[in-house]
């Protein structure tokens, strides 16, 4: 019990330290209310997220690396990562993502360059921070406690 | 004695025989009998051959009438010819049958010689009046000649009018008309030269402008007033002038003498008196002169159809001229108005990246902005709450206010700028007005005491509880209007007064385009705020409203504000299509701050306005969307599942589609609602709509379209709404937004949002 009662409470800080982070928004917590209905849901969409994003990054970093590079691609794989981001409530990836299609629009190679970077280390932040609190989750559930729900 | 006989008996027979009168005294010879047999001869020759003649003649000409008169002729010359020629025999002894013969012939004769000298009494008249009248004909036929001679010339001019009108009506350009006139003048009349004198744009003096024969007439100038030239401009008759006049000396050498000079007037239309029934007797003073010489060698008179057509022609180039003009003139102005077309395409442009531009700083900005001071507001609020030393905590008071001030500060100006642009928009909701009163009146009353002023509020009894209308930003201008009040009192007192404005309190005198009509549906309400401050310069007045400026007297007090409160606070109020102003009576003289606006009464209104919408409050019935179709168009994956994971969480049945013709091609009549995000690059989402609109119809059963977009631009709104979607919503989609969306969609048919 007390476990469990200390694995909520570890859960419910680091979900409200990763909200005042920044890394996380009300998105997220919205995505969390759908878990009353369809269980896993959130999971389902993170990894969704996850496999999108590789891809994207992927596609961005090979894009970037052309001789004559195309930035209405690049600019077009930036949107759907932003619209990726933000419906998962990734807000930091969002906000780099934004300023990654500034760059893009003034064509902008250096810019861009820099911008992945960034993107991709804001990526993988939070990227971190989703597996640990899903992993928190599963051991909540392991241990035979419920995961809370958030206001 | 027996030849003297003979001679005696000769003799008397002769007599006898032709009454001639012979001196018997002469003696009878031989010789005068030859005479007289020859002369007979011929003298019967002659009359012979006069009818012969007569009658080859007059056979041979076409009209005689007299024929008749002829053959009486012609008969007694036959006559008197063989009278003479019987007598040819009677000379000598005859016989008794020439003597009948020869008393014959002198008797027939004598008959026809009598008739004709009758006959000629009446034909020698009619033979000289045949005179007369030839002599008439002939005069007639001159004078005719004449005329024809006239009336060719005239045709000729006419003529030469039309062609000459022709050149010069051909062209639109100015020089070639002046110079065309002068060649075909000068061709068609044989001038020696033709020159034109334009008056100058001092309008005192005339300038050689043309000439025929110089080809680049020197400048020479004379005075207008001359007589001469007062003389021809005061008639529209072509004038004949002294070769002598300053007008007519164009050439420079003085051993030229011109033959006759002709000047005529060629009135200068204006294009604004350019009236058709006062033409050519206009208003118009200004004329050019044309001046016309004959060659002086050739004693050449100006005749009277030549000045006629200098005349007509001096006419037909007034018009030509004052139609180059009005083409010049509208030429002209087509070119400014080019010009200017152009110059306010780049000033649009111009403005437009200006906007843009703002506008673009605006968006980063406002995110840029706000974080920041977002995170050190709420950080030293938190800070406040740990334990400090007092003068960390005094410190962290500072920072706070500090800071406050700024947030408050960026909220207006980017408040302003929203205002400005046109894109703020109202939150219209219902609101209790008595508590908003007194919210404000509560925030006030700490500051107030302070400064010890007395603070009342009075609300009029008609004033309605619940009303409808932005409570926010009602609340905003209140406390700008009554903090001013309370900044600017040191002492005394602050009085706010509510009430239902009547008609007549309406309107401001200085503001009488301002009408406010009450309805069942709204009323206007009007606060006053009264205050016993330092009052206002009556010329500052005006400025009042201004952003950012404070007057003198102001400026030396701590103020601490922004200076945008009023304007702000204006733009509110008229959003809220009121009207707000500032009475004082001057310095020291405290002021009044008055602003009506208008607020919706609730329960009676059923329309909402665009884009002023009624959000209505939350608890209206929930209803079960168990089984609702619906289709979902996206094509970022992760977007889709969450979109769809929320309708599911709702009950509804959700199809997803990634692409816009996997849409076309799964939708049908069963899906309610189709949400589509429009933030597709490259992809027309707006198509769809169309072809959705098209494929069901305007039947009651067609599925409503609503767009999911991360922009909160009116362009991407308008597009929406031009193409018929029955509503627009914002990303991110919270359940319960979701909820009330789908709920106002199943029972309006239509969404809104601002």
């Amino acid at each position: 019990m007390e476990i469990i009662g200390k694995l909520q409470k570890q859960f419910i800080d680091f979900i409200k330290a990763l909200y005042h982070e920044g890394f996380l928004d009300d998105q997220f917590l919205q995505l969390k209310l759908q878990d009353e209905s369809s269980p896993d849901f959130v999971f389902e969409v993170v990894t969704l997220f996850f496999e999108d994003s590789e891809k994207i990054i992927n596609n961005l970093a090979a894009t970037l690396q052309q001789q004559v590079v195309d930035f209405k691609q690049v600019d077009s794989h930036v949107h759907q990562f932003k619209g990726s981001s933000s419906s998962v409530g990734a807000q930091r990836v969002t906000n780099a993502c934004i300023a990654f299609r500034n760059f893009c629009e003034q064509k902008n190679l250096e810019g861009c360059v820099q911008c992945l970077q960034h993107v991709k280390h804001e990526y993988f932040l939070v990227k971190n921070k989703l597996e640990t609190l899903l992993r928190l989750e599963q051991q909540i559930l392991a241990a035979g406690g419920t995961i809370p729900v958030l206001s | 004695m027996g030849s003297l006989l003979r001679m005696n008996r000769l003799l008397s027979s002769i007599v006898d025989s032709c009454n001639c009168i012979i001196d018997p005294q002469l003696p009878a010879d031989d010789l005068l009998m030859k005479y007289q047999y020859i002369s007979d001869f011929f003298i019967a020759l002659a009359y012979f051959s006069i009818p012969v003649e007569l009658i080859y003649f007059v056979k041979k000409s076409a009209v005689f009438p007299y024929r008749w008169v002829l053959v009486q002729f012609g008969a007694f010359i036959v006559l008197c010819g063989a009278t003479h020629l019987i007598n040819l025999w009677t000379f000598n002894m005859h016989t008794r049958n020439v003597a009948i013969v020869m008393t014959t012939a002198k008797v027939l004769t004598a008959l026809v010689s009598c008739i004709t000298a009758l006959m000629l009494v009446h034909i020698i008249p009619d033979l000289l009046s045949v005179k007369t009248r030839e002599l008439f004909l002939k005069k007639k036929a001159a004078q005719l000649d004449r005329e024809m001679g006239i009336i060719r010339t005239q045709e000729e001019t006419g003529r030469h009018v039309r062609m000459l009108t022709h050149e010069i009506r051909s062209t639109l350009d100015r020089h070639t008309i002046l110079k065309t006139t002068l060649v075909e003048l000068g061709r068609t009349l044989a001038l020696e030269e033709c020159a034109l004198w334009m008056p100058t744009r001092t309008g005192v003096e005339l300038q050689l402008s043309y000439t025929l024969r110089h080809q680049n007439p020197v400048g020479l100038t004379v005075p207008i007033q001359l007589p001469v030239i007062n003389q021809v401009f005061s008639t529209n008759r072509a004038v004949q002038i002294s070769p002598n006049s300053p007008v007519a000396k164009l050439r420079p050498t003085g051993k030229y003498m011109p033959g006759e000079v002709v000047a005529v007037r060629v009135p200068l239309l204006h294009l604004s008196n350019f009236q058709i029934n006062d033409w050519p007797e206009l208003s118009t003073k200004r004329y050019a002169l044309m001046v016309l010489m004959l060659p002086s060698d050739s004693a050449r008179q100006w005749h009277v159809h030549e000045l006629e057509l200098v005349e007509v022609v001096a006419d037909q180039v007034a018009v030509a001229l004052s139609h180059a003009a009005i083409l010049e003139e509208s030429m002209r102005a087509r070119d400014l108005l080019m010009e200017q077309n152009v110059a306010l395409d780049l000033a649009r442009r111009e403005a437009e990246m200006a906007v843009r531009a703002r506008n673009d700083f605006l968006a980063v900005m406002n995110h840029e902005m706000r974080t920041p001071m977002h995170a050190i507001i709420a950080l030293s609020s938190l800070l406040q709450e740990t334990d400090l030393t007092p003068e960390q905590r005094l410190m962290v008071e500072t920072i706070l206010k500090s800071s406050n001030l700024l947030a408050t500060l960026i909220n207006d100006v980017l408040d302003l700028s929203r205002l400005e642009d046109g894109s703020l928009q109202l939150d219209i909701v219902t609101f209790n007005l008595h508590a908003l009163f007194g919210e404000v009146l509560n925030l006030i009353k700490p500051i107030a005491s302070v400064k010890k002023l007395f603070v009342t509020l009075s609300l009029s009894a008609d004033l309605p509880e619940y009303v409808i209308g932005d409570e926010q930003r009602l609340m905003q201008i209140l406390i700008n209007v009554v903090g001013n009040a309370v900044k600017f009192s040191k002492e005394g007192s602050v009085s706010i007064s509510a009430f239902v404005a009547k008609s007549d309190s309406l309107r401001d005198p200085r503001a009488p385009e301002f009408f406010a009509v009450a309805s069942e549906n709204h009323f206007y309400l009007r606060v006053q705020v009264k205050d016993t401050g330092i009052g206002i310069n009556p010329q500052d007045i005006p400025n009042l409203f201004s952003k950012f400026t404070q007057s003198q007297a102001l400026a030396s007090t701590n103020s601490g504000g922004t200076g945008l409160g009023l304007a702000i606070s204006k733009r509110f109020v008229n959003l809220m299509e009121g009207h707000i102003w500032i009475e004082s009576e001057g310095l020291g003289k405290g002021s009044t701050a008055i602003f009506i606006i208008k607020l919706d009464i609730p329960g009676r209104s059923n329309e909402s306005k665009l884009p002023f919408v009624a959000k209505l409050p939350a608890n209206h019935m929930q209803m079960t969307f168990q089984g609702l179709k619906v289709l979902v168009m996206d094509d970022n994956g992760v977007s889709r599942m969450v979109t769809k994971g929320l309708l599911t969480h709702l009950g509804c049945d959700v199809t997803t589609v990634g692409s816009r013709d996997e849409c076309l091609r799964v939708v049908t009549q069963e899906h309610k609602v189709v949400f589509m995000d429009v933030s597709m690059p490259g992809i027309d989402c707006y198509e769809v709509a169309v072809l959705i609109h098209e494929r069901f119809g305007k039947r009651h059963g067609r599925p409503l379209i609503v767009a999911l977009t991360g922009n909160t631009d009116r362009v991407t709104k308008e597009n929406c709404m031009r193409v018929g979607m029955d509503g627009v919503i914002l990303k991110p989609v919270s359940v319960d937004k979701m909820r009330s969306v789908l709920s106002e969609l199943l029972e309006h048919g239509v969404v809104l949002e601002s």
